[in-house]
């Protein structure tokens, strides 16, 4: 008994210093302010290629032939400069954000929800433009956006752009929908087989729905929700979440449930109606009559990049007209390269996508991070910041 | 070292209370600070300082009261089933079948432990697939429907991947109860389920026990499952994995409860005095 209890009291003690050393190693690491802008340096010359690049982004824009042969653009690459490309594909923004926190990737394709996070998380470096030829390119509407430069400075090339579209299977829904009322209807006959994004963002697309249909609500910004209007689209949420079947993340869950009818309306990217057309699916998407939320993509490098080199040659890879052209056409997408356009196998590819039509995306707000000092320029007010839109978001998800 | 037992004994123990304690202890120590940190609200940087507002939302908030009874009804559920498809399995494993064929069977009830755990899952999720899955095309001129995906689903998959889990120590504790017991109760009289009730179960009762804690602590961290057929359905290895990338703090919060649930079962197991049998 005496033994058990010294033993007992030796083994709390180990455990308590043990937990301790953990907590200290965990504490060391922080050199990011929490207001204003944390010192990173820019990449001054571009040296060898390290011989990998490591790249974290969204489905369909890193391909190197394993999904459809005539697909793309990384074997050549990595010909070319001898970064063997590997690639993790993120979900979502957040996904995204918690993969490039862990400094073990170079490159990401950052939508306008996780770049400014990144950017005043320390975890991306402003990227220095002269070092990316391609650069000189790239439509001037996309350099220096609040989404991707702070003060001027670049965090990132831009990628290309496009909108959240509404998914429909044509076989099955009719007459087709024109509106995202579609998946909001309480009535709807779709109920159990109409889908949403799977993130906290997605309550933009139900302030975007009432910014147009409730205009006493005052939403300017979909982004830009002071508490009154948060709790609207939470509410709408809410209200929708029985119409349900399932919220998707894993895009190729998505297209497999579009495929087998699991899920016939609801939000989609361009990338997914395409890959369910291929496989014989009857499935549209298109931009309802409220506009949609969007993304302009921006590829940023870690601040702890361990490949910068290969990172920045891929930057200025994917930039380049052939490449952009390529990705562009396979994601769906308007490409960031004015000089793109000529090179789509579809002539008509910058038409379709409304590449160079401002007008079209008057009506597409790209996915930016909401913060307490509100976007749409409002002084009265205090806006919702992110980390509340992900507490609401858990709370919907989990009731 | 043959002069100094306890410099043998200390060495020989070194690896086994370092993996204990550093790996495992510290590890969970480390989880349940992390609890009473927050984040900051704009980048998402952990703030090292002493908060309690992570257990403000978690006990002010009702849809996590949801998710936790959810998750430990799913695990019941997924307990008793395994309970009811195990012990007559296994019975009829250790009683009735040849001993030739002993073998054969428990090795049948490994097998689908070789199969990936997604493979498994993403097979259900084709059975249940609603009006185009393998159930609805082979049981629907039957009348008989899938459940779709939903916590039906999640419990008919998790029960499924547990099963081997729960058969195999009732096994083992049928294989240790002597034959001659089952012998007496029958000459004093007893009809074979009355046999099962008095004498076989109260015997195989630290068997269930063990199997349950396998069953129920795997069911209560599940997440993977509730994505692939669990439909729109949340449970807390869900809430966990959502936060950790956005919110560490709040997903150790979230992560601590599973903890404190499985701490409390194993107290009531250990009154029920089921493991001093083991």
């Amino acid at each position: 008994m005496e033994v058990q209890m010294r033993n007992k009291r030796l083994f709390t003690k180990l455990a308590a210093l043990s937990a301790a050393a953990l907590i200290l190693a965990g504490c060391s690491s922080s050199d990011s302010a929490s207001n204003g802008l944390p010192k990173v340096d820019m990449l001054k010359e571009l040296g060898q290629g390290e011989g990998q690049v490591n790249i974290v982004a969204w489905a369909g824009y890193v391909e190197n032939g394993s999904t459809d042969p005539n697909v793309d653009w990384v074997t050549g690459f990595e010909k070319e400069t001898g970064c063997k490309v590997n690639v993790k594909i993120g979900a979502t923004s957040d996904d995204m954000v918690a993969l490039m926190k862990t400094g073990e990737y170079d490159v990401v394709s950052a939508s306008g929800d996780a770049s400014l996070r990144l950017i005043y998380g320390g975890d991306v470096a402003p990227v220095n433009t002269d070092l990316i030829p391609n650069y000189a390119d790239i439509f001037d509407g996309l350099k220096n956006q609040q989404w991707n430069s702070v003060d001027g400075v670049a965090y990132g090339i831009p990628h290309g752009r496009g909108a959240n579209l509404l998914a429909y299977r044509t076989d099955i829904v009719k007459p087709a929908p024109t509106s995202w009322g579609a998946v909001f209807d309480v009535n709807s006959p779709y109920k159990g087989k109409i889908t949403a994004y799977d993130s906290p963002i997605y309550l933009a697309d139900a302030a975007l729905y009432l910014m147009k249909t409730k205009p006493e609500l005052g939403i300017k910004y979909p982004y830009a929700l002071d508490q009154t209007q948060f709790d609207a689209a939470v509410a709408l949420l809410n209200e929708q979440k029985p119409l349900i079947g399932e919220y998707w993340g894993d895009y190729l869950k998505h297209v497999a449930s579009l495929k087998s009818g699991g899920t016939v309306l609801g939000t989609t990217w361009q990338v997914n109606i395409n890959l369910a057309k291929g496989e014989g699916t009857k499935v549209e998407g298109i931009k309802p009559v409220e506009g949609s939320t969007g993304w302009s993509d921006t590829w940023m490098i870690s601040s702890k990049a361990k490949n910068p080199n290969c990172g920045y040659m891929w930057m200025n890879h994917i930039a380049s007209p052939q490449a952009n052209a390529g990705v562009a056409e396979w994601f769906g997408e308007a490409p960031s390269n004015s000089k793109s356009c000529a090179l789509t196998a579809d002539k008509n590819h910058c038409a379709t996508f409304h590449a160079s039509d401002d007008a079209y995306w008057k009506d597409v707000y790209y996915w930016n991070t909401p913060t307490e000092v509100c976007l749409d320029g409002r002084t009265d007010v205090k806006c919702v910041p992110y980390v509340e839109w992900v507490k609401a978001w858990s709370s919907l998800r989990n009731a | 070292m043959h002069k100094h037992p306890r410099t043998r004994l200390a060495a020989l123990l070194f690896a086994p209370t370092a993996w204990l304690v550093i790996a495992y202890l510290g590890a969970l120590a480390a989880l349940l600070v992390t609890a009473f940190f927050t984040i900051d609200s704009f980048t998402g940087n952990v703030i090292y300082q002493f908060n309690l507002g992570n257990f403000q939302d978690l006990f002010t908030d009702p849809a996590y009261k949801n998710v936790v009874l959810r998750t430990m009804g799913i695990a019941i559920g997924v307990t008793l089933i395994c309970s009811v498809l195990a012990i007559p399995m296994a019975i009829y494993m250790a009683k009735i079948a040849k001993p030739r064929s002993k073998k054969f069977l428990v090795a049948l009830v490994l097998t689908p432990l070789w199969a990936s755990y997604l493979v498994k899952i993403y097979a259900w999720r084709t059975m249940l697939e609603p009006g185009s899955g393998v159930i609805d095309w082979l049981l629907g001129p039957l009348g008989i429907h899938s459940p779709g995906f939903g916590g039906p689903a999640i419990i008919i998959g998790l029960s499924y991947l547990w099963l081997p889990y729960m058969i195999l120590p009732i096994y083992a504790g049928l294989e240790r109860l002597p034959n001659n017991l089952l012998d007496a109760s029958s000459d004093l009289g007893a009809k074979n389920f009355h046999t099962f009730r008095s004498v076989v179960l109260p015997l195989i009762f630290p068997s269930i026990i063990a199997g349950s804690m396998f069953t129920f602590s795997l069911s209560l961290g599940d997440y993977i499952t509730a994505q692939i057929i669990g439909g729109k359905l949340q449970m807390l290895g869900n809430v966990v994995y959502q936060n950790f990338s956005i919110n560490l703090p709040f997903a150790a919060t979230i992560a601590a409860v599973p903890v404190a649930i499985m701490a409390f079962y194993l107290w009531l197991i250990r009154r029920t005095g089921a493991l001093a049998d083991l």
